[in-house]
């Protein structure tokens, strides 16, 4: 059966990069976002017991990447103005720690995009991929999320 | 740090995680929006969040996400590593109840001398009802680190 908004033109979308954006990291955005998550671990507030890790100083939580966003590519579907959005999830690998006054490059594009028809009717899904490299050209994360539109 | 450094070999499969128990309040989903740039008004316009069905303003997923991340790098300890992270919403949670992140350990094994863990992951509302599902993949350091 072929699909209802994500036809073989619309697939053509997949792959489709954002602009890439390099941002710094602030100590005091780290702090912030432990504070707000609840996170009292002392690798994401506390830089002089940080210093006494293995990692040498302040790191950021797992999930303080989403405060560095880059552009999303957007999305072209025949679905009209009406649909609803819904987060579904987030696949993370982490490979190098994100430190005060790193500046991380945020890229964006579209890995998948797939559809499904069930209990909400026909939903899109759509993944993006993202990565963030540090300025030494290390990659620190990757995160693949899937947006639900129906 | 607040716990004892664990280690590979104290680890076995079926090991349940220190379980996370948490408090979200309609403040800390403030906070949380301003810290992460998140704006989406259903998560503290109740009035906006009531306009588009829901029961009331509701946690964003990506906290949730990262209560998940604080099950893990809690215990994986600062001598671990958070290698992998995987969240899948599957129901809505609201501030002013709370949520616990449990866990078990469903494999340990060694690759490229890295000791690895894997462990189901999940998060319970008050009622008992898992509303986030997820893995994840921890490094932890080997008493015997030659092995």
């Amino acid at each position: 059966m072929a699909n209802k908004y994500v036809t073989e033109e619309a697939k053509k979308q997949i792959g489709k990069a954002g602009e890439a954006r390099t941002i710094e990291v602030e100590r005091g955005a780290i702090r912030r976002f432990a504070e707000a998550i609840g996170d009292p671990n002392p690798l994401f507030n506390n830089e002089a017991e940080a210093r006494r890790t293995r990692f040498g100083g302040m790191i950021a939580p797992p999930t303080f990447c989403r405060s560095l966003s880059a552009a999303i590519p957007d999305v072209k579907l025949d679905m009209g103005e009406s649909f609803r959005g819904l987060d579904g999830g987030s696949d993370w690998e982490y490979f190098e720690p994100i430190r005060p006054g790193d500046r991380i490059t945020v890229q964006t594009k579209i890995a998948d995009l797939r559809e499904s028809t069930g209990r909400l009717g026909t939903m899109v899904f759509i993944t993006t991929e993202t990565s963030y490299t540090n300025q030494f050209g290390q990659l620190c994360a990757l995160q693949r999320s899937t947006a639900i539109r129906y | 740090m607040a716990h004892k450094q664990r280690y590979f070999e104290d680890v076995e499969v079926g090991q349940e995680i220190p379980p996370l128990e948490k408090h979200p309040t309609t403040q800390q989903l403030v906070k949380y929006a301003g810290a992460s740039g998140d704006f989406y008004q259903i998560h503290y316009d109740k009035d906006f969040a009531i306009k588009n069905n829901l029961p009331g303003v509701i946690l964003h997923g990506a906290l949730k996400n990262a209560f998940l991340g604080q099950l893990m790098t809690d215990f994986a300890g600062e001598r671990g590593w958070l290698r992998k992270l995987s969240v899948q919403y599957r129901g809505m949670d609201q501030p002013g109840s709370p949520v616990v992140c449990k866990g078990k350990v469903v494999k340990k094994y060694s690759e490229d001398g890295r000791h690895l863990v894997d462990c189901e992951i999940w998060l319970e509302n008050a009622k008992g009802e898992k509303t986030t599902l997820g893995s994840a993949t921890v490094m932890l350091p080997s008493r015997h680190p030659e092995d």
